[in-house]
């Protein structure tokens, strides 16, 4: 019978049955945070329990990190959440990505750039944004305090086996049109709690086309409307992007797992519970308006009119444009911008860098704008500094840091003051997530950049031009 | 895990769409060592607004928390449910509730029920009604809520969850019934697929 790619994935993983109808489904790989990994370790050691597979465990010091540029060298203290990491973390013999280390990273970003992911696999992590791996065709388990607990003490998740919907993405991206924007008009399209219950496939040409990097960019927000995860089935782009890399098998491993990574895509003739079918062809940059994923429009459009909404929905609605400061009908282009924050495991790998330093290379930022460029990983920041990508920045005004989650949800103090308006390349536009009353406005990385440029929203395209 | 098995207590109305975890357990609030988790509920909220339901003086004490759709989503933090049992809050009633969130709900011993739009908002009528000077009970052994008035609202929950909570059944325990079965399945991977059960730098 044809097989979705999730349903291959599934099986391939699926221990056992437990009595209460929960499919036990192995985790191959394993990476936890700074924020839940203390707590979750420390409740295995109370309760007498054992790390079951330590050897494919890992924690990453991530979201309280500072990004000082010189913390790598100031001594490994850190918050005392990581502090409490490293001691509970040595005790069970888990490896810790810690600040200084070359691999340092958020955990999303540095999964797939060690090479830990791979086509087919299984990964969980605590944190929503697990999602981000299903761009390289590997399922993601976002789990909370306790599930972690459980990945800790049973290298498994007990789950119910959940829904499948896929989205077929038509057409062809316009130039200057990213998976960001790709991602913000599904969401938009089909709702904030579309994808609840549901493991969701992007596929069609679009996902076709998109660069590996862009494809982790789309699958991250799919926790923005719900899912219970998103993936993107792996191509020969996949493959040769994980190959080489220093968790990637070698040799002989690496031939051998080549047959059984190409067969992970969904069958012609699979069925899934859902399916929607989104055409991209006339797609512009997308940008959001509002205090959720969903409030989105394009950069030519004007902020939409209370009018436009089911009557149920107005007073969120209403209370969405008051906190973000704006009126019915007027153009999102050409507002005012405070700050500018590039970063977060959505939109802070080297591709992403690339795009920004081709429109802020000799330019400087408009005048009264703060704006910050936090990579993705160490790794990251090394490749980006290597190509001269840090003087770039730090020339024309921006402030260059050292890799972590940061402003993204405000980790280590970073955050903008109230009423401030914020063009930012991360996932949520939640209000107070960059600091109380904080307006965000959430686009891909070189609207980002135009606005840092420009001190208002732009499209970045016309920016290009001139 | 706590048992639940029946609850008595005023019912707190917050009939809003999409709620997320941002706001229920604010990252700043939700971290720290020995963070007050009675404190953390709705902090930013609870600051900014004095007519905030929960700064009213009925609703200091409620058992259970009404609200619409999409309840408690985006970030997976734990600390959603630990702020909301640290304030006494032990059953969500909602139109529909986020994955992530009625998983963590679970492993907490708090019961999420979702009903369908007519019978919610016939419920939301009765929680604005009451105001929090009157009590609701949920039963989960006959599955039904009783309202102030009198009258029953039945309620859906799969038969395993019901086990689970009214048993108080710790999740880690059942999965480690299964340890000869994991540890069977990794020799076999171990053989077919070598490169999945070593995870180390190759290059
Ligand atoms: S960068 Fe932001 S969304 Fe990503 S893991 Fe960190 S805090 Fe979460």
């Amino acid at each position: 019978m044809p097989q979705t790619l999730f349903a291959k994935i599934w099986e391939a993983h699926l221990v056992t049955k437990r009595t209460d109808g929960r499919d036990i489904i192995y985790i191959d790989r394993h990476i936890m945070h700074d924020l839940h990994a203390p707590i979750a370790m420390q409740k295995i050691v109370d309760s007498g329990r054992t790390v079951h597979r330590p050897d494919l465990t890992w924690s990453s010091q991530d979201h309280s990190v500072s990004i000082r540029l010189d913390r790598d060298t100031n001594a490994k203290d850190g918050s005392p959440l990581n502090q409490k990491v490293r001691v509970l973390a040595k005790q069970f013999g888990i490896r810790v990505f810690d600040i200084g280390d070359a691999e340092q990273g958020i955990s999303h970003v540095i999964g797939p750039e060690l090479g830990m992911i791979l086509p087919g696999s299984t990964y969980a992590c605590p944190d929503s944004h697990a999602c981000t791996i299903g761009g390289l065709g590997a399922l993601a388990f976002a789990t909370g305090t306790t599930e972690l607990e459980h990945v800790l003490a049973t290298q498994t998740i007990a789950f119910v086996r959940p829904k499948t919907m896929r989205v077929n993405l038509t057409g062809k991206l316009k130039p200057g049109v990213t998976a960001k924007d790709v991602i913000l008009r599904i969401i938009s399209q089909l709702g904030v709690d579309g994808a609840r219950g549901y493991v969701v496939e992007y596929a069609g040409p679009v996902a076709e086309a998109l660069e590996v990097e862009g494809r982790l960019t789309l699958c991250n927000m799919s926790i923005e409307w719900g899912a219970r995860s998103g993936l993107i089935a792996p191509d020969e782009k996949t493959l040769a992007w994980i190959k080489g890399r220093p968790y990637a098998p070698v040799g002989a491993q690496w031939e051998a797992g080549l047959e059984g990574w190409r067969e992970f895509k969904t069958d012609p003739g699979a069925t899934f519970d859902r399916e929607h079918t989104i055409d991209c062809a006339g797609l512009d940059p997308q940008i959001t308006w509002g205090t959720n994923p969903g409030q989105v429009i394009g950069i030519s459009d004007l902020v939409p009119d209370p009018s436009s909404v089911d009557p149920a929905k107005r007073d969120a609605f209403l209370h969405s444009l008051d906190y973000m400061g704006l009126t019915a009908g007027q153009p999102i282009a050409g507002l005012a911008v405070d700050v500018v924050f590039i970063g977060s495991c959505n939109n802070a790998r080297m591709s992403d860098l690339e795009e920004v330093a081709k429109i802020v290379r000799g330019k400087k930022l408009a005048s009264g704008v703060r704006a910050l460029i936090v990579p993705g990983s160490s790794a990251v920041k090394r490749a980006a500094e290597a190509k001269g990508f840090d003087k770039v920045f730090t020339d024309a005004g921006f402030q260059w840091g050292s890799s972590g989650c940061s402003m993204c949800a405000g980790g280590e103090g970073i955050v903008a003051t109230k009423g401030q308006r914020v063009v930012s390349t991360t996932n949520r536009n939640f209000e107070n997530r960059q600091g109380a009353g904080v307006r965000t406005h959430l686009v891909g990385p070189a609207m980002a950049a135009a606005a840092a440029i420009t001190g208002k929203i732009t499209d970045v395209r016309a920016l290009a031009e001139a | 895990m706590e048992p639940f098995i029946s609850l008595t207590g005023s019912a707190v109305p917050l009939l809003l769409d999409d709620v997320n975890t941002d706001q229920i357990a604010p990252a700043d609030r939700s971290h720290g060592h020995g963070a007050d988790m009675k404190a953390t509920l709705f902090s930013r909220w609870k600051a900014g607004d004095p007519n905030f339901v929960f700064n009213r003086p009925q609703f200091q004490e409620p058992r259970i928390l009404v609200s619409r759709d999409n309840f408690a989503c985006g970030s997976s933090r734990e600390s959603a449910v630990w702020a909301m049992t640290a304030n006494g809050i032990r059953c969500i009633v909602a139109r529909t509730i986020a994955d992530i969130f009625k998983e963590n709900c679970l492993r907490n011993g708090m019961l999420t029920i979702e009903l369908p739009a007519d019978t919610a908002k016939d419920f939301e009528d009765k929680v604005i009604k009451a105001d929090g000077a009157k009590h609701f009970t949920v039963d989960l052994p006959s599955q039904t809520i009783t309202c102030p008035d009198g009258s029953k609202i039945a309620f859906d929950v799969t038969p395993a969850e019901k086990t689970a909570l009214l048993e108080g059944l710790d999740d880690i325990g059942q999965t480690l019934k299964h340890k000869a079965d994991i540890q069977a399945f990794e020799a076999r991977i171990k053989q077919e697929k070598p490169w999945l059960q070593e995870a180390v730098a190759r290059q």
